[in-house]
């Protein structure tokens, strides 16, 4: 089988995608192709028909759709070849990527491969709640699609497990469509999405949310009917005697988002086990040569303005090394004290301004978060009240590195 | 009286603290953009609210397509305006922009199509 060449081929055409494309395109680079496994562009934005896309972005609050259009219209306007329908299932150190279409499968062979594969939910069995197996059980993501892009409802009485953004956006959208939605239950002592979201789709209407709360058992033979749940302790242990029962004919999971890193595993990308993608350094690149990653693929996003923003910059670091065939060496590592659960990049160079993106472990009030080199902090963020689900970005100038010894980044309380 | 909002604006999200008397506000903060206290302000005398949901499509690639308004509607009013949305349905293909409802309830919003989708190739 012969190998088409191709100067980049870029793996998924959801938002980081379609971003690094047109991007790609804007410096100059030609011959790009993107390979979206759906029939159309666009990803996930595709069932968010909500609004609130693109206010950092546009300045003006879009639905998912919309700010999708905005750059598949780009991606068309400037010719950048798309195949749909066509599922990648392996990419290897060499660059070659292999997809299985309806025309069999096809090769590429390809100078830069940018991985955008974005998330995918965790499940039900990821969690492992006991009980019995009925229909009913569904991640948010999954309704979602069935109730926004197949016409069909998944139920009448709903629970929902989890306090991510899907989830309440998808209390709203059930509320909406006539479903009685009871109440949501997040195990953690705080909610894990966004607190306008906590406003407008569960307080707005009337949906209680009960903090440090599970489920722990599911009930029902063919269709789910009911679920017992929990109030947890400090070590998130359901207290015995705590449990209720409420009756239900679905349950709505958003309990996490996991990078689909599947066939960055197949290039020998070197996965961070803090993030679930890709260890980059500022450019992008990952530990394969050639091969790039950025957006929901390299760590969950709160807001996809921020996945464009990343994308973008991975398609000007590709873009250079496509016309010099190299980039810097990028040694300084980057570590962090106990209370940020990661950074993206991992590496940087010291040579090129980098954004340094971090998400917190827990909620916290009036911290300063200082970025330490040989001992002296080169660039501090005050917060008067910071939360997991807000991912930070700190821009950092390369001129405040004094060395190519290690950053830390620390957390003030 | 004290009173704690959250901006629902922008994803920033601020924490705003209201004070009022008499649902006269005497002072507020938090905000880190003057869209907060604007926001608050639209709270106290008029909560209002974006909605976005589908309408059936005929001959469409897909059975739906999404739609929103464009300008925010009384809060106290997004289940009727659902009610009108329900009772509509467009021919594909539809256009990313088009206007499904004009002015729906005489509320000044259109409800606009959010998506393309093409006519199903039969």
């Amino acid at each position: 089988m012969s190998n088409i060449e191709k100067s980049v081929v870029i793996i998924g055409g959801g938002p980081a995608g379609l971003a690094a494309a047109v991007e790609l395109s804007k410096k100059g680079i030609e011959d790009i192709l993107i390979i979206e496994r759906e029939k159309t562009l666009g990803g996930i934005l595709r069932q968010c028909i909500h609004d609130g896309f693109g206010l950092t972005r546009f300045g003006e609050t879009l639905s998912g759709p919309e700010y999708a259009e905005r750059f598949i219209e780009e991606v068309n306007k400037r010719n950048i070849q798309v195949i749909t329908e066509t599922t990648v299932i392996s990419v290897t150190e060499d660059k070659v990527v292999t997809a299985a279409s309806k025309n069999g499968l096809l090769t590429w062979k390809a100078k830069a491969v940018i991985l955008t594969m974005g998330c995918r939910e965790r499940t039900r069995g990821a969690l492992g709640i006991p009980g019995e197996r009925p229909a009913g059980v569904f991640t948010a993501g999954v309704a979602q699609a069935y109730i926004n892009l197949h016409n069909t409802m998944v139920g009448k009485e709903v629970i929902i497990l989890g306090s991510g953004d899907i989830g309440m956006i998808m209390a709203r959208r059930m509320t909406l469509e006539g479903a009685k939605v009871k109440a949501v239950f997040e195990i953690m002592p705080y909610a894990s999405g966004l607190p306008r979201n906590i406003e407008q789709c569960l307080n707005d209407y009337n949906i209680p949310l009960y903090l440090s709360h599970t489920v722990t058992k599911i009930h029902g033979k063919s269709r789910l009917t009911g679920v017992s749940v929990s109030e947890v302790d400090e070590n998130l242990r359901p207290i015995s005697g705590s449990e209720k029962e409420y009756t239900c004919d679905t349950l709505i999971l958003s309990v996490g988002l996991i990078p689909e890193n599947e066939l960055s595993l197949t290039a020998g990308v070197e996965l961070d086990q803090r993030t679930k993608g890709a260890i980059v350094d500022e450019n992008f690149k990952t530990s394969t040569e050639g091969i790039f990653a950025a957006g929901n693929v390299l760590h969950v996003h709160d807001l996809v303005d921020f996945v464009s923003l990343e994308a973008e910059n991975l398609a000007d670091a590709v873009a250079v090394y496509l016309q010099e065939k190299s980039l810097p060496a990028c040694t300084i590592g980057i570590t962090t004290s106990a209370e940020i659960g990661y950074t993206v990049p991992q590496y940087v160079s010291g040579k090129k301004d980098f954004n340094l993106s971090m998400r917190l472990r827990k909620p916290l009030k009036n911290i300063s978060i200082d970025i330490m080199q040989d001992g002296e902090v080169i660039k501090s963020l005050k917060l008067k009240k910071a939360i997991p689900a807000e991912m930070i970005k700190i821009l950092i100038n390369h001129k405040l590195l004094k060395s190519q010894n290690n950053l830390e980044v620390l957390v003030k309380c | 009286m004290l009173k704690d909002y959250f901006c629902i604006i922008c994803p920033n999200g601020c924490e705003i603290t209201a004070e009022t008397e008499n649902g006269e506000i005497l002072s507020l903060s938090g905000a880190k953009c003057k869209r907060g206290n604007e926001y608050v302000k639209q709270e106290l005398i008029d909560p209002r609210r974006s909605i976005a949901t589908s309408v059936l499509l005929l001959d469409g690639e897909l059975p739906l397509v999404s739609v929103r308004v464009t300008n925010t509607i009384p809060k106290d009013q997004i289940f009727q305006v659902m009610e009108e949305i329900k009772k509509i349905n467009l021919q594909a293909p539809v256009f990313s922009g088009q206007v499904a409802i004009e002015n729906v309830l005489g509320l000044g919003s259109d409800v606009i199509v959010t998506k393309n989708v093409a006519r199903k190739n039969v």
